[in-house]
């Protein structure tokens, strides 16, 4: 029997403000007795993780993965979309008998602090007021992910995890587990990621922050409490952002200079071409689930991040004395998080003489590869990930697949 | 699927190299090609081993079967090392492809406390008698490339790379050259016999404790 879901009934903007205040999945709720200090210097408490899980923890806690999503990713790594009904994000990497097999592994995957799918961010309610957190949300930074995602590997018993991994943003919070947090990772895929913030990147972020702040409906960060949306500013900047991570053979080979549903130019500004239709689509599906001041707080938490200046500006002090074993991975094309900052990582990492795997994957998708159907990657992780599993002792997959 | 890597016969080199390596040690190999070598040495001596290799599609064969293994290049990567990071800094038949081999030598020897370097030995009578009687670059089962397409770029005779040794200040703790049959020759052998007769030779050095 079918069960009526109400949520079916509400326009997809009004599922995202419920799921960013009571989220379809675990949490875990942390007491104003425990606040976490952030790198701001502020405290916060209470506050809130929400996080999903596929496969089972071993009986020594041994087998965890915990993924790390990218800017705009969340906790639904394998899981249906609450707010989309779309497949989880990740769900050609993560599964049974995928190369994260949650046959083997147990995943944990968390939406970020700052986030909107229901960890605490701008547009929670702030317990103080009563009211969204909106600009009065501190400014988070990753090393504040990690704390947050520390609290939740505590609450759920595991000593170890076993790998952190992530793509992208997802990467720089590998990352920083690996530097903050030596004795609790035995294993890191960095993904398509730096060490720092290139001054390209955070140029790309503060257009979209710009777009979202002149859109007036953004009400100088109070438009959830004066029930405005600023859907075109978000929109604008997600447009922005989705070009650079795809690349220009990707674009070409996809769109050309092909017409949208039409057989001459309009001569207006209609979405004549194919590419114009393709980023206005992604512009207003984004904006359907995803928070306009998260968007601010999140690209500023990756612009700040700097591996190096947290370790007196050398970035081998952030990993000396590892024992985690590293797999790092580039794309060609990705001109975002290109091949040469991932090289930095590899070569911080030979200068402590850490264990590094360092695959560089031949693709014209872009940053984006990460996400897609890119044999070599899967290739790569799960050669990865078995080997360090068999270092463990850990036991095989179940069943067959 | 992916293939077992033990399927191909070992090298002789190789084979050589890990009864040299002792059981348990940290070990990078230089131009680990596809991962063979590490895997022998994982396999017979449990090294903690890890691998250079400049050829993107071989790198991501090795991590794919689970190898530590990242791309780079002999003559730029080895200066991120630090000192004695390694118990061997291993160089398989590698050397005469670096741009630098002497400034590479001098690197492994900082790498590891102990260099092991195995080499196509272009002394060999095989590759004399092709100079000299055809008056050609040779091409042998052991330097199969034509001149103008092979990686080759520095290729040298036991006795040159013994005097490299002796320039670098590195001490011979061990010298094997093997015949075109993949047999030892003796050690009683001189080294001008050893230059003649023998295809391949692995060398094992260390650095002379300075003074």
């Amino acid at each position: 029997m079918n069960t009526v879901n109400p949520r079916e009934f509400v326009a997809a903007s009004d599922v995202r403000l419920m799921e960013a205040n009571s989220p379809s999945c675990a949490v875990l709720d942390v007491p104003a007795s425990e606040p976490l200090r952030l790198d701001c210097g502020r405290l916060l408490a209470p506050f809130r993780v929400a996080y999903t899980t596929c496969g089972e923890l071993n009986a020594d806690k041994s087998n965890a993965i915990l993924i790390a999503h990218a800017l705009t990713m969340d906790q639904y790594v394998a899981s249906r979309h609450p707010v989309t009904g779309k497949p989880g994000w990740w769900e050609p990497m993560v599964g049974p008998g995928k190369p994260i097999d949650t046959d083997r592994f147990f995943v944990v995957c968390a939406n970020i602090l700052g986030g909107c799918m229901g960890s605490t961010g701008p547009a929670s309610i702030n317990p103080q007021t009563g009211r969204p957190w909106g600009l009065d949300f501190p400014v988070i930074t990753i090393g504040d992910m990690v704390d947050a995602q520390v609290r939740l590997i505590d609450h759920l018993g595991i000593g170890e995890l076993f790998s952190v991994i992530g793509g992208s943003m997802g990467g720089m919070q590998v990352l920083e587990w690996a530097a903050r947090h030596k004795e609790r990772v035995f294993s890191a895929m960095p993904i398509a990621t730096a060490a720092w913030h290139s001054s390209q990147n955070i140029a790309f972020h503060e257009v979209g922050r710009q777009a979202v702040m002149a859109d007036p409906e953004w009400a100088q960060g109070r438009y959830l409490e004066l029930g405005k949306d600023p859907r075109n500013g978000l929109a604008v900047a997600r447009m922005a952002a989705h070009i650079t991570y795809l690349s220009e053979e990707a674009l070409h080979n996809k769109f050309g200079r092909n017409l949208q549903d039409r057989a001459t130019k309009t001569f207006s500004f209609n979405a004549d071409f194919q590419v114009e239709s393709y980023l206005r689509h992604q512009g207003s599906t984004f904006v359907d689930r995803f928070d306009a001041n998260s968007y601010l707080y999140i690209t500023r938490a990756m612009d700040y991040f700097d591996l190096a200046a947290e370790y007196g500006d050398v970035l081998a002090n952030a990993f000396k004395g590892t024992k985690t074993r590293f797999c790092v991975v580039s794309f060609t094309s990705d001109w975002l998080y290109p091949t040469r900052e991932s090289r930095e990582i590899v070569q911080a990492l030979n200068a402590v003489a850490a264990n590094v795997s360092f695959v560089e994957v031949e693709s014209d998708k872009g940053h984006d590869a990460f996400l897609l159907d890119e044999p070599e990657l899967f290739a790569t992780v799960r050669g990865f990930l078995n080997a360090a599993a068999d270092k463990r002792g850990l036991a095989p997959a179940r069943g067959t697949h | 699927m992916l293939a077992p890597a033990t399927a191909a016969k070992a090298r002789v080199d190789h084979l050589m190299i890990a009864e040299m390596v002792a059981a348990g040690s940290r070990v990078l190999d230089v131009g680990c090609g596809d991962g063979a070598l590490l895997q022998l040495l994982a396999d017979t001596k449990n090294v903690d081993g890890r691998g250079i290799e400049v050829s993107r599609e071989r790198v991501n064969a090795c991590v794919a079967r689970g190898l530590s293994v990242i791309q780079g290049d002999a003559d730029r990567d080895l200066v991120d090392y630090p000192d004695g990071a390694f118990d061997y800094a291993i160089l398989s038949l590698t050397i005469q492809a670096t741009r630098q081999p002497k400034a590479v030598l001098e690197q492994l020897l900082r790498i590891g406390r102990s260099a092991i370097v195995s080499f196509p030995n272009f002394g060999h009578w095989q590759v004399r008698a092709k100079l000299a009687f055809t008056g050609r670059m040779p091409v042998t089962e052991n330097l199969p490339d034509a001149w103008y397409v092979s990686p080759n770029a520095h290729l040298c005779t036991i006795k040159d790379f013994a005097n490299l040794c002796r320039l670098v200040e590195a001490r011979v703790e061990r010298s094997v050259a093997f015949n075109a049959w993949g047999r030892r020759l003796g050690t009683w052998v001189p080294l001008t016999m050893h230059n003649l007769l023998g295809e391949k030779a692995v060398f094992m050095l260390t650095r002379k404790p300075a003074l």
